[in-house]
């Protein structure tokens, strides 16, 4: 750590690690979640789901269900169609049923929503409502899902002849090919990263709210980008009288998003149908076996990765061939011009200037996404694709893995410096970041150890991962979504005694937003943090944003933040030079006031010149104190990591032990460091969570085989090892705080890491790849496979 | 229907209810006691923790029947609005144990239990002890921390310094 803090303790500006401001209701039980709410009147709803991957709908049979008391309706996609809603656009401007009129594409789509008076009401009337199918057989491989045979899915789509749905690539694919075919060493892998969930602890839900009397709809949801979300409302339901300013959109309290509460989910759209066409609010909770088996996934990304250097240990050039399973729509949610996200950052930290990716999507009879899981869209992948490349290169030629990236950073001298995929990365010392990394776990010592290990026949593994991320989404010119440019928003709005509200377009879903905003805006106008109110996710009151996902809060809202508190600066200065009469050139800023140069008795403190705005204010100046920006960034942000994790293997069982796990981040300036390594505890756990864990699994007819939480394998306190983290700071050079961004680093660097460190272990006995999560079960079966026991 | 009476946070509650009525939904809904939440259907989270004449179970395993004649405790009851906060509150919150929140009243409910127990326990003996609690956000290294603070706080030890550690 080398950021000094410049402002006291008292006013808690940036870089103090002040206790957060949200956790006095939290910690006593008065959070305010989605579930949590209860209006008069409210229905219940629940939703019926096909136990088939792929079926035609013969009959709804709802005559027993409404039988039921207290069930008022069953709604099926035919009821939906009368409104031209039974489909909805996705994120990515495919298509998405709401409810199906003939067809079912996954299993666990909804298929009819009962709704009821109370909550166990609902419940039964699903488990009345009877459907007839007609099974077909699936397409659940993704590598068949382009054979000739292959039955087209989307048969909605007409003159759709199979199951592609877009090509991308990017990248000198001529010149790859000219240094892969005259290279020294090429290595390839064929490598999944797995289907997975976010799983937050809560699922998604809503109550939606509309008045008949006033026209309106208030929508309370799990979503990360409320406005987004209104917007999406009034452009879909305009034409029956839900136009934007009949619309609010509120996101309460929210348990935990990771990217997964970003899509709009079938469940909301009819609990606003139903309640439109009731005018009684409706409440749909999802449980967690529908949230896993049903919302957007993650991941899910065939790559076939290669890496040609020289024998020397120079890399030269990366090949990356994408296989991307959707599921039966692309509902992932990137920014539009970005079918892959970010993917295109794979060529890592590693100073080299050729590279050729393509992708290609396919349609599957599983449930659409994927969601850019606590990632700035397809970060992760790409991550693990050149990190776990790199160590195949360095096993390749014999050389240690740390020195092979030692020799193959880019310098920090050299940033800003231009990727061969096309992006500029601000700043960076990836040097310091892995040198720290190795003086903290003791790495020469673990090496010495490892190899006496080795010669009695032992398994222990060091795995490094020195990622580069792309962040804060972003630069208005390339990044949208639904046409929407990707700006975010703040507003200060300072009362006459020098205590704030302010309020932003972004979502906290446990980042800590109304700390470490109320931190910033702290840091550039003296007021105590503790006196600044953060509010968020009322379409009403908060200014327009897109909300809360890919790492952006701070880069986007939090520069706006920034630069609306300088506005509010300029103006105290002003009102500063005319009570002291003196020049605006002869006043000097310090945090909290500012004093006549030479004469630091001459002095006006920010809660003066406050309450000089509104009672004592220069002639012709406006009153009050208010400020607003809208903030457009002029680039993304790249935090980096210096990972290294630490392995023992039984031989005998597979099992996998974490012994240690060193986690150095440079995410620029920090706000709060408390939050900082939170956000990166919480994110190295979700990531060793697909590296040994986690994956949703299907079967051949499209069965998932573990979507609920007996068996979808979330790490309890007992799997995730004891976290050591640290800091490098390099500050973003073109962002108003210097900070970028860290709550997604650790999921995105830490798999290739663990990855890394288990193959380490099992590389004496030639292997060379695992892909996660690697389970006691695949480490026994390689090892017994090559003889090893 | 059947009538319960169930001594809430000190409150004694009379309410007719179905059989079926699980005692999470009770809490919530029967008495707006939402601070207890509902993460899974499996019992496998641990969200809806409470304390069940002082021994923690998920609510969502036992019908509000059951509990007839028994004392639930849940996190509205640890502390009066405005009153300092219980020991394990003051963890959680001056260790940055928590993030969104939603796991947070299950687990603290979890670790008064397991410090009635254990009042020192090791670092392994809690995350042992809280293992049935599922934590999505703070990879728990912090939570492991609020309960040490909670355990020197209730056995009248000076507290361990809340500052985060780095390399």
């Amino acid at each position: 750590m080398t950021q000094q803090c410049k402002t006291s303790k008292a006013i808690g500006g940036m870089g103090h690690s002040i206790k957060r401001k949200e956790d006095v209701r939290f910690v006593q039980g008065k959070g305010n979640y989605v579930d949590d709410i209860k209006l008069d009147g409210m229905l219940y709803m629940d939703i019926v789901r096909s136990p088939y991957a792929y079926a035609k709908i013969k009959k709804i049979d709802a005559e027993a269900a409404l039988k039921i008391p207290g069930v008022v309706a069953v709604v099926t996609g035919k009821d939906l169609e009368q409104y031209n809603l039974h489909w909805m656009p996705t994120l990515m401007s495919d298509t998405q049923m709401v409810l199906p009129t003939d067809t079912v594409m996954y299993q666990a789509q909804e298929v009819a929503a009962v709704i009821a008076t109370s909550r166990y009401a609902a419940r039964d009337g699903r488990e009345a409502v009877r459907v007839d199918y007609e099974p077909m057989k699936p397409v659940i491989d993704p590598f068949k899902a382009l054979d000739p045979d292959a039955p087209v899915l989307r048969t909605d789509k007409p003159g759709k002849t199979d199951n592609h749905i877009w090509h991308w690539e990017v990248g000198d694919k001529a010149k790859t090919e000219e240094v892969f075919a005259n290279a020294e060493v090429v290595v390839k892998e064929q490598m999944h990263i797995p289907r997975i969930h976010v799983a937050s602890i809560e699922t998604c839900g809503c109550v939606a709210d509309y008045d008949k009397v006033n026209n309106h709809l208030t929508m309370y949801m799990t979503t990360q980008a409320p406005h987004a979300i209104r917007t999406v409302i009034a452009l879909v339901a305009g034409h029956v009288g839900l136009t934007e300013e009949k619309v609010r959109v509120v996101a309460p309290d929210i348990g935990g998003g990771f990217g997964g509460k970003v899509p709009v989910y079938p469940g909301y759209v009819i609990a606003i149908a139903v309640s439109f066409l009731v005018g009684k609010p409706v409440k749909w909770i999802e449980d967690r076996s529908e949230n896993l088996q049903a919302d957007s996934f993650a991941r899910d990304y065939h790559i076939t990765a290669e890496m040609a250097g020289t024998k020397e240990g120079k890399i030269l050039a990366t090949r990356f061939k994408v296989l991307a399973d959707h599921g039966y729509t692309d509902a992932s949610a990137n920014p539009s011009k970005f079918p892959t996200g970010m993917f295109s950052i794979a060529t890592g930290s590693y100073d080299y200037h050729t590279a050729y990716m393509e992708a290609d999507a396919i349609y599957t009879n599983k449930p659409p996404g994927g969601v850019a899981y606590r990632c700035s869209f397809r970060v992760t992948e790409a991550v693990h694709a050149i990190e776990r490349m790199t160590d195949r290169f360095a096993l390749e030629i014999g050389k240690d893995p740390a020195q092979l990236r030692f020799e193959n950073f880019i310098k920090k001298e050299d940033f800003p410096w231009p990727s061969p995929t096309g992006w500029i990365y601000d700043s960076g010392d990836y040097e310091a970041g892995l040198r720290k990394a190795m003086d903290a776990i003791g790495y020469d010592e673990l090496r010495k150890e490892q190899a006496e290990k080795r010669a009695n026949g032992e398994l222990m593994g060091i795995g490094i991962s020195t990622f580069t991320e792309v962040v804060g989404a972003g630069p208005s010119k390339d990044f949208d979504i639904l046409g929407i440019k990707m700006f975010d928003s703040a507003e200060i709005r300072v009362h006459p005694t020098g205590k704030a509200i302010a309020r932003f377009g972004t979502k906290s879903q446990g980042q800590g937003h109304e700390t470490t905003y109320a931190q910033i805006i702290a840091e550039e106008l003296g007021i105590p943090a503790e006196n600044i109110q953060v509010e968020e996710g009322d379409t009403d009151t908060a200014p327009y944003g897109l909300g809360t996902y890919a790492s952006r809060s701070t880069p986007t809202a939090g520069a706006a933040a920034a630069i609306a508190a300088r506005k509010l600066r300029d103006k105290a200065r002003k009102i500063a030079a005319y009570l002291l009469e003196v020049s605006e050139d002869d006043l000097e800023w310090e945090p909290g006031k500012f004093f006549v140069k030479g004469a630091p008795e001459k002095a006006k403190t920010i809660q003066e010149l406050v309450f000089a705005a509104y009672t004592n204010h220069p002639q012709g100046m406006e009153a009050g104190f208010e400020a607003t920006h809208y903030y457009d960034p002029p680039n993304l942000t790249f935090p980096s990591g210096a990972y290294i994790c630490v392995v023992d293997i039984d031989k005998e069982t597979g099992g996998i032990n974490v012994r240690r796990f060193v986690a150095i981040d440079d995410c620029g300036n920090i706000i709060n460091p408390m939050i900082v390594q939170g956000q990166v505890h919480g994110g190295l756990t979700q990531g060793i969570a697909p590296a040994m864990y986690e994956s949703l699994v299907y079967d051949e007819a499209g069965n998932i085989l573990n979507g609920t939480f007996m068996d979808y394998l979330v790490p309890t306190a007992v799997e995730s090892p004891n976290w050591e983290t640290g800091h490098v700071i390099t500050p973003s050079p073109h962002h108003p705080i210097g900070a970028k961004g860290v709550g997604e680093s650790p999921t995105v660097g830490a798999p290739p890491a663990i990855a890394n460190a288990i193959v380490d272990a099992l590389s004496p006995y030639g292997i060379t790849h695992l892909d996660i999560p690697i389970t006691p079960y695949k480490v026994w079966k390689a090892l017994k496979e090559k003889g090893a026991i | 229907m059947k009538q319960i009476t169930v001594t809430v946070n000190g409150q004694p509650h009379t309410a007719e209810v179905e059989p079926r009525l699980l005692l999470v939904h009770y809490i919530r809904e029967n008495l707006n006691l939402t601070g207890t939440h509902i993460g899974c259907d499996t019992s496998s989270c641990g969200a809806c923790t409470i304390l069940l004449d002082g021994k923690s179970v998920k609510s969502c395993t036992v019908l509000a029947v059951q509990a007839n004649g028994k004392s639930v405790a849940t996190v509205e009851g640890l502390c009066a609005p405005g009153a300092a906060l219980h020991p394990i509150q003051e963890g959680f919150k001056e260790n940055h144990g928590l993030h969104c929140g939603y796991c947070t009243p299950g687990m603290m409910m979890r670790a008064i239990e397991l410090l009635e127990q254990n009042p020192n326990p090791t670092e392994e003996e809690i995350r042992w002890g809280i293992s049935g609690n599922l934590c999505r956000c703070t990879g728990y290294n912090n939570i492991v921390k609020a309960i040490q603070y909670a355990g020197a706080k209730i056995r009248g030890e000076e507290t361990p310094s809340t500052e985060p550690q780095f390399v």
